[in-house]
């Protein structure tokens, strides 16, 4: 996701920002999972920026997806090149202003960002996890999230605000934690993956697997599985996009050169893109951490788990006010799965906004920087803030 | 915020009188939420809006109002029996493909109904139609027949006579004459069917 922040040092900016951590589960106080399997200590990795107000209610959650982290805005010195991933959206005067509110992000666990995952060394045993580390679905991220909220001080959150896999934890935390959230916006996101997006996660996931340097997710130390990942990522990469924008972005042109190789070099410019994305991802992203947080995707369905199989019932549980957004060109989580939130919502006598926004750019388009998204959130929380 | 009831359309300000203070209501069709925006202010409803427009929808959030994307005769289905107070549908009646369909849902939803539409018996359409021929054109139906996005003419006697024939009553109704944007209008007594603008009814279960 960080292809699209860019190093603009003039531009309004949080500041400098520091990566925080949080220890917690301590064993004998192992978080249990959802699996039944125990988990502990559990580190998250946080930042938050803004004050939180005395009345301690003016916090916003923010929640990543697959390969995000807790750095949502600022750098962290002053000769950083890179803002957070999400820079556009939040800082002084932005759609989530620091000004007003109090905006924290923990990386979820399972990631390798500085929270506890399949990387992080087993304090047990004294080695890495590797496939050791426990399968974690998005409700353990939000359980564990919801210590760390607790251990701020925080016992109502204004705002919940996330985009794909971002979007399902924010939905886990309206109906798992509903008398905490005051209002929740789900961008880009899905009460359950469909087959589609489960077929994708399944190939990637199976690239890293082939890899030999994978080694049953036991390569710390030695070679990663750094073809597998790229792969993965390059899959990742195609679903983010859509048919439109890699029309205009790439469309049919060479890269660097004004006629094929005839061989299999990179000839087109969305195939070299592709690769440098790919390679890009291993130097940051672990190729385990990959498979579980992709699991945990392809298994969330909020009405399976909170609702007996309904979605109605599920989000029955939910006290908060919504604002649902789509984009026109997302085809991994598409409007219509966006309008079953909606719908269930409504018939729950909810009180829910809904806005597809025209975008040509896919799925990341929710990270992309534009007027209308932040304007939305910002006159939503204004509202809820105010209510 | 005051100003507001000053900007707001004619037909909007008479539809704003008939709503009780702190009730629910819904708008379908509710553009930039000019009335919905009214109705919160100035009688602390508990209100929420259905457009179909991206950049309207937009407009409404952005000014803190709850509102949905997307078709009113699809939108109206969800929401559970008697939610609301009143179910507003103002100037679109003339551009809903089955509007017998859109109104009994609005009297599920809801315990009201208030509809507004533009008045095709208006004594210029008339002479408009008598003497030129041609498909008439008015400040309230500003549109040629081939672009035109209003598929349905109504006049006041047929929307009364559609309501008694899907058996609900007419509880309130007021002729009007304005024009699309005007701000000012008045009421018609006086043959209304003829003179009115546009009508207004409060509808509801007999």
């Amino acid at each position: 996701m960080s292809e699209y922040i860019h190093h603009d040092k003039d531009r309004v900016s949080v500041g400098v920002v520091e990566k925080k951590y949080f220890t917690f589960a301590e064993p004998p106080g192992e978080m249990v999972l959802e699996s039944g399997a125990h988990l502990g200590p559990v580190t998250l990795a946080y930042e938050t920026y803004g004050t939180l107000a005395p009345d301690r209610r003016n916090a916003v959650l923010i929640l990543h997806a697959l390969s995000g982290d807790s750095h949502v805005a600022g750098y962290y010195s002053t000769e950083d090149e890179k803002p957070g991933w999400w820079d556009c959206m939040v800082g002084p005067g932005k759609g989530i202003d620091t000004e007003k509110f109090f905006v924290v992000c923990a990386n979820i666990i399972g990631s390798c960002m500085g929270s506890t995952g399949p990387s992080s060394v087993n304090p047990a045993t004294g080695r890495v996890y590797g496939l050791d580390f426990p399968v974690v679905t998005i409700g353990d991220m939000v359980t564990a999230q919801r210590a760390l909220v607790d251990h701020l001080g925080i016992d109502r959150l204004l705002g919940v605000v996330g985009g794909s896999i971002g979007g399902m934890q924010v939905l886990e935390w309206c109906v798992r934690y509903p008398e905490m959230v005051v209002s929740a916006i789900p961008l880009a996101t899905s009460m359950r993956h469909s087959a589609l997006s489960i077929a994708f996660n399944e190939v990637a996931r199976q690239s890293i697997m082939a890899d030999p340097n994978w080694n049953h997710g036991n390569y710390y130390g030695g070679a990663k599985p750094a073809l597998g990942l790229a792969v993965a990522r390059m899959i990742g990469h195609i679903t983010y996009l859509s048919d439109e924008s890699m029309r205009l972005k790439f469309g049919r042109r060479l890269q660097d050169k004004s006629d094929f190789s005839f061989n299999f070099d990179a000839d087109f410019q969305v195939e070299s893109y592709l690769r440098y994305q790919g390679r890009k991802f291993v130097d940051r992203f672990d190729a385990n951490s990959f498979l579980y947080i992709t699991k945990a995707a392809d298994y969330f369905d909020l009405g399976k788990q909170h609702g007996s199989g309904s979605a109605v019932k599920a989000l029955s549980k939910a006290r908060a006010r919504f604002l649902v957004i789509s984009f026109t060109s997302d085809w991994l989580y598409p409007t219509y799965q966006a309008k079953e939130i909606v719908k269930a919502l409504k018939k729950n006598g909810r009180d829910v906004s809904f806005c597809e926004i025209e975008a040509e750019w896919g799925h990341d388009a929710f990270l992309i920087p534009g007027e209308r998204l932040p304007m939305l959130i910002r006159g939503f929380l204004e509202r809820v803030h105010h209510a | 915020m005051l100003e507001q009831n000053h900007l707001m359309r004619y037909d909007l300000q008479i539809i704003a009188s008939w709503i009780e203070p702190g009730s629910k209501v819904i708008d379908l069709g509710c553009g930039e939420g000019d009335l919905l925006q009214h109705l919160i202010v100035l009688k602390g409803v508990q209100g929420t809006g259905i457009e179909l427009n991206e950049e309207k929808v937009a407009r409404c959030i952005e000014k803190g109002l709850s509102v949905l994307q997307g078709d009113i005769s699809d939108e109206v289905h969800d929401y559970p029996e008697g939610s609301f107070d009143y179910v507003i549908l103002s100037q679109t009646l003339q551009q809903v493909y089955k509007p017998d369909n859109l109104i009994r849902a609005m009297l599920r939803i809801g315990q009201k109904g208030i509809v507004s539409f533009p008045n095709f018996s208006h004594w210029q359409i008339r002479l408009q139609l008598f003497f030129t021929g041609y498909a008439p054109v008015s400040r309230q139906l500003p549109y040629q027949w081939f672009d035109t996005p209003n598929i349905r003419v109504i006049t006041l006697k047929d929307f009364r006579k559609f309501v008694h024939g899907v058996g609900l009553t007419v509880l309130r109704e007021a002729a009007i004459d304005t024009h699309t944007q005007d701000r000012y209008g008045s009421i018609v007594r006086f043959l209304p069917n003829l003179r009115a603008t546009y009508g207004i009814f409060m509808i509801g279960e007999s």
